[in-house]
Formats: structure tokens, sequence, C-alpha cells
């Protein structure tokens, strides 16, 4: 997908970037916006491109980072915080081998906090793309990332 | 007017309808502080430190943000808000740069000064500030990300204001930051140089590129005559720094503070002002009769022409070839008064004082060097660096004997005093092109229409029978419509005056800290004044100007004039 392509699709008033930039994003696979197309962004729509930056670089689903194939987010609330979302971070970050934010090497999985994602009565919780994972604990861990592994080998 | 009775701590107090806590306790005599509020610019209320008790309400209020409603019960200063405003700042010093004893801001600081009026006397939180690589890529701005709030007032200034939008919020929750987009270095993010984000900082995030100690390093050097000249505006802001009232005109004061300093020769940008009216009249005049390219734009704003390379590079065959006064008279000290006193041009240090940071940066350009050495002006120092060296030297400024410019640069016209206001480059042209034109006496010296503050103001000028359309334009969001204009062909002026800063130079970023319209309509007011109460009011009637025609600049549009006050211009689109 072009970035035109997706503007054409939602529209280029400024309230229809945000979807468009997502739908954009998700059809790259590196899950991220680069500087040409938030560039791009910012001239079809006419908004200063700092201001078109500044909506990527808030929104946890945006990126202006390259990101991994699949992103894991961590419910950074205080509902998953006190119910020991630490604990999910450190093992992810063990079994990864990378610290929160950063991206395997093989480019498969990107850690990252996320704000609170809605269910607070599973915490603590995370999401993996769309899918929503809650009543997390340490153990369970390894065998959803291995889930995704081993979609990629399919 | 619509009225409302509201108690603030107990007093009653009337109102009009529509006015906010802030101002409506502002009116009775209580300064409510805040940081994020800007009388100028929307009401952001992000930084919670103007909260206070209005009863009935479940939380503390924003004072900025709430409107008065008949019967509103208000309290400022209740133990409760006491505390909420000390938590605020408590919390924003957590994450600052506490290094205030060397900050440039020392005692000029908004959080400073809250921070001590509200007797903040512990931090109980630990700093949690991690620090960040300070942007010194701009010759005229740096902008210290440790230092920053996220307030919001300098992308509200340079997005609505300057139309430019550089800076916004990058990030969220808290990591946010204010920057460039992509983090750019501000001298790779299409940023003028206006430092318009600087007057309105609160802190010192923004502020302007220091350069006192080389200004100090040659007024040491004994080898070295150090020459001094002075920008129109800085006449009428200058006393602001040392607590006179706003708009008073302290010319006098400010050659006798230079002088104090040690410069050797104190010397007027009005004067070069006066040449510029002279050169640009002329080149107006054979744009008029040639059939050159219309409408012409003035030069004498570095933001501007910062503005119009970076921007619209399409247009710049309008933009006049005169070098602005600060660079015409650079080059006069380099190209002609060296020689004339006997001194190489590398020993004699050329300063400008200027209400402008832009002009830092239009002095280092690689052009502005007469024998190709030299820089024409070598430093230029803004009107709050003067306050810093008046303040470093113990010069006490209110109580100076007034005194006179060294001669023969020190002389000036009204015209060249206006130039420092929006309005007054367009005037002074039309006071002299008028003379030249017609041969007759300008009866009426004002020309009202292009005065003031509104955006863009427009005038038609008489010259005996062909009717002259003027345009004049203040701010980059403004100049940007008649840019607009122009590429659709629809501008059917002959000359368009542009000020990139609101209120033109009287309201410059170099100007002090803390500029708000009430502010700039003082200074304006003192720039008319000056205008007023000078004996010659038209730059054709400058004696001094006509001497230098004719010992050494021979005519206006000359070779001499092409070579030391007229200029090129470069596409610099980003």
């Amino acid at each position: 997908m072009q970035v035109k392509e997706a503007l054409d699709k939602y529209g280029r008033t400024p309230d229809k970037l945000i979807g468009a930039m997502l739908a954009y994003q998700k059809s790259t696979l590196c899950n991220y916006l680069t500087e040409d197309d938030i560039k791009e962004f910012a001239k079809e729509t006419k908004l200063p491109v700092s201001r078109v930056y500044s909506i990527a670089s808030f929104y946890s689903l945006l990126s202006t980072e390259e990101r991994g194939e699949n992103i894991v987010q961590v419910c950074y609330d205080v509902p998953c915080y006190i119910n020991d979302s630490v604990n999910i971070v450190n093992e992810l970050e063990k079994i990864l081998e990378i610290k929160m934010g950063q991206t395997t090497k093989d480019g498969l999985f990107t850690i990252e906090y996320s704000s609170c994602l809605g269910c607070c009565d599973k915490a603590p919780a995370m999401q993996i793309g769309a899918t929503l994972y809650g009543n997390l604990t340490p153990d369970k861990i390894s065998s959803i990332l291995s889930t995704y592994r081993r979609k990629k080998d399919e | 007017m619509n009225m409302v009775n509201i108690k603030i701590n107990n007093k009653d107090v009337k109102v009009a309808k529509g006015t906010s806590i802030l101002n409506a306790a502002k009116e009775v005599g209580i300064t409510i502080p805040n940081l994020c509020y800007h009388p100028d610019q929307e009401v952001k209320a992000n930084c919670r430190v103007c909260v206070v008790e209005v009863e009935g309400a479940r939380t503390l209020q924003a004072s900025c943000a709430t409107e008065v409603k008949e019967g509103m019960v208000i309290r400022t200063n209740t133990q409760k808000v006491r505390q909420s405003r000390k938590v605020v700042i408590e919390l924003l010093l957590a994450n600052h740069d506490m290094d205030c004893t060397s900050c440039k801001k020392n005692n000029q600081c908004d959080l400073q000064e809250i921070a001590a009026n509200i007797g903040v006397r512990e931090s109980r939180f630990e700093n949690v500030l991690v620090k960040q690589e300070i942007d010194t890529s701009s010759s005229s701005i740096e902008r210290n990300p440790n230092k920053c709030i996220r307030c919001g007032r300098c992308i509200q200034m340079c997005s609505e204001v300057q139309g430019l939008a550089i800076l916004d919020y990058v990030g969220r929750g808290g990591s946010v930051d204010v920057k460039p987009a992509f983090g750019m270095y501000l001298n790779n993010a299409a940023c003028v140089a206006c430092g318009q984000c600087s007057v309105v900082c609160p802190v010192a995030a923004i502020t302007e590129k220091e350069d006192i100690e080389q200004v100090w390093e040659a007024i040491n050097n004994p080898n070295i005559t150090v020459v001094v000249q002075t920008a129109p505006a800085v006449r009428v802001s200058l006393g602001e720094e040392f607590g006179l009232e706003p708009g008073k005109i302290v010319t006098g004061k400010l050659v006798a503070s230079l002088r104090a300093l040690g410069f050797d020769k104190i010397f007027d940008t009005d004067f070069t002002a006066d040449l510029t009216i002279i050169e640009e009249g002329h080149e107006l005049l054979k744009r008029l009769s040639d059939g050159g390219t219309l409408p012409m734009l003035t030069s004498c704003c570095p933001g501007w022409v910062n503005f119009i390379e970076q921007y619209y590079p399409e247009l710049l065959p309008h933009l006049s070839s005169c070098k602005s006064p600060q660079q015409m008279f650079g080059a006069l000290v380099k190209g002609y008064y060296a020689e004339k006193i006997g001194k190489k041009p590398k020993d004699v240090y050329s300063v400008s004082i200027m209400p402008c940071t832009a002009k830092k940066f239009e002095a280092k350009r690689e052009e502005m060097s007469v024998d190709g050495e030299n820089l024409d002006v070598d430093i230029v120092l803004t009107t709050r660096e003067l306050a810093k060296m008046l303040r470093q030297a113990g010069v006490d400024f209110t109580i100076l004997e007034e005194e006179e410019y060294d001669t023969p640069f020190g002389l000036s016209s009204g015209a060249g005093v206006i130039f420092g206001a929006t309005g007054g480059v367009m005037e002074a042209a039309l006071r002299t092109v008028y003379e030249v034109v017609t041969g007759k006496t300008l009866e009426n010296l004002d020309f009202m229409a292009v005065r003031g503050l509104e955006g863009i103001k427009e005038a038609k000028v008489d010259l005996d029978g062909t009717i002259v359309k003027v345009a004049v334009a203040h701010s980059l969001s403004k100049a940007k419509q008649i840019m607009e204009l122009i590429k659709e062909g629809k501008a059917d002026y002959s000359f368009i005056e542009i000020m990139c800063c609101p209120g033109g130079c009287i309201g410059g970023g170099g100007q002090p800290f803390g500029g708000t319209d009430e502010l700039r309509i003082k200074r304006t007011n003192a720039i008319y004044e000056a205008d007023k109460g000078l004996p010659i009011r038209k730059s054709h009637e400058n004696p001094a100007v006509s001497e230098l025609y004719k010992e050494f600049l021979i005519e206006p549009l000359g070779e001499k004039s092409h070579h030391l006050l007229h200029t090129k211009y470069v596409n610099r689109k980003k």
C-alpha cells in the first residue's frame, strides 16, 4: 500500500489521519512509519511535518522507529502493575534476550509498554498485535511466544 | 458591558462576563502564579500552577481556563491551593536541570520566581531528569531540552503566529519533549531563527545564542577599535531590563551605557536605515520605470529573508537587493570607515546591538564580507545580551546621564527610527519617494494607514497622478498570505514591507523576555514619539547621508553601492 492509497481510502482531513496511518503502517512489514512516510502524510494532508510526527510519536499503536513483526505490548498501568506485571516484563526480557523497547535480532518481536489495555479484570495483561493475553504468569510467556515462532516457520 | 458579581478571597468584585478567574484576580491586585498561560495565546491549562478553590467545585480549578460566573466564590490562597501549587512546582523541578546559578536565565526565570514566591523549601521528589543534548546548531538560538517544562507556548508561537510549526510535542506521558520533527537540529529544520519561541519561553529551554564573551575580549584588546551600532527598536525596550516603564525612550542612556562598557565608537543603525531608504527608494523607482519585478519586497528583516529563501524561493526576484541596515553598516565600517581612521579592517571590530536573533545568522552569511576575509559585522548582541553585559559590568543604567552618538554615523532621521515598528520602513520610504518623484514638500509626514498592529495593512499614495498601492505585513503567517497572493498574481501592489516578528523589530526575538501585545503597543508608541522628537524626519534630508554620497558612494545604486550595500539571495528550500 502507498501513503496516497491509504489517504484515498480514509480521506485527507486531519481527523482521518490516524486511521490512514494505522492502515498504511499495517501494510508495511516493519511496523513503523519512516521519515519519508511522515513527510508524505504531511504533504498530502497539508499538515505541518512536526504535527504529523507528533501524532505518530504519541499513539502506542504507531511508531516512528523500526519495530519487529510482532509487537508485544505489556500494560503499564496500575492494576497490572500491582498484579506483578514486572515479572512478565522480566520473563519477556529473559526469553527474548532484549530490553524493554528493543527488537529481537531476528526481527520477530519488539517489546513495549502500553497504556491501559482495558482489561483490568485480567491483570496483568499484554497484547501481541490484536490478540489479548490476560491473567498472565511468567510460566505462560514461553508458550505464547512459541506460537508466533511456529507461525513464522510455517 | 455585561458584568458579573463574584467574590475573590471574601472581597466582592464586579468583573466583565467572560473574564477568566486569573484575570479577574489581577484586577483586584492578586497575582495568581502561572507558567503556560500567555495573554496573547489560547488557554492551554497544562501547567496546573494557577489552580484556585471555587466553592461548589469538586476539585481545584485552573484559573486561566475557568470563566467567572455570577455569584462565584473563589479562594486563591487556601492551604489546599498552596499545597497543590507547591507539589506542581516540585514535580516540575524533579524533571528539570537544577544548575540554576549557571543558567542563562538565572534571575529571569518564571519557574525560579514562582518557586521562590510560593515558598518551595524542599524537593520531596528525587530528580529524574534524563539529560539530553543541548541543540547549539543554530547561530541564533539554543534549545536546551533539560530546562523545558512542556508548557507549549513556543509551539503555539511558532505555529499560530509564525505559521511555521517547527516545534511540537513529541512522545507521550512522562517522556514528552518539545522539539522539531524527527528530533532534527534547528538548523536543519527550516527554522528561520526569528527567536519568537525564546521570547515566550518561561524558562531557559529556548534562549538566544550568547556571544558576550567575544565582545569583552575585543573591548579588552587595546589594539582593536570596537565600533558598535544600535538598532532603532533597542532604544524603546532596553529600559524594561532595568525596571523602567515599558515604552520609555532611552536613546541617550543607551549611548552612555555603551561608552561605559568601553566601546570606542557608538554609532546608530538608524543612519544606515536612512541609507537603506535612499537605496531601496531608488531601486523601487527604477523597477517602476524600467518594468522590473513588482511588487518589490523589503529586505531589512533577516527572519523574513530566511523565510522567503526557504519557503518561497521562486519569489526571490521580488526581494529588494538592498542589504539590511545592519549589514550596510557593517560594510561601511569595514569598507570605508576603517580606512578613514587609518586601520585595517581586521583591527576594527564591528558589533551590533539588535532586537533580533536572526541578525546573528545574517551577520555570519558568507557573502556579508566586503574583503572576503573579515565579517562586516563581527558579533551581534541582542537587547537581552546587552542588558546582561551591563549587569556584568555593574553599570547602573537608570542613573546614567544621557549622551550623544559619535559622528559621522550617529546622525539619523525620524524615518530611520521608525524602522523599528511594523510599517516604519514603508512610511520612511514613502516620505522620501514622494518628495523625490513629485519634487514637492510632503506636508503630512504621518502615514497612519501603515501604522499599528493589524496583521496586513494597505495604503494608496498619490505621486503626482500616479497612484502607488502598498502593503505592510508583520509575522510570518501574514507574510505567507501575501506570498500566496503574489503567486496567484493577485497582489496588485508596487511595494510591500514585511517584518517577521509581530509588531516589527520592537517585538523582535532578541527583545526582553515576556513580550506581549500590550508591551508591543507601548514600544510602538515610543518609536513614533522618538520620530516626532527629531529635527530631521526624512532620510534624504539626513546631512550625514548626503555627505557620504558626496565623499564616497557618489550616487544611489552606483558602483560602490552595488558592491557595499546590495546583495544576492539563495534558494535554500528544505
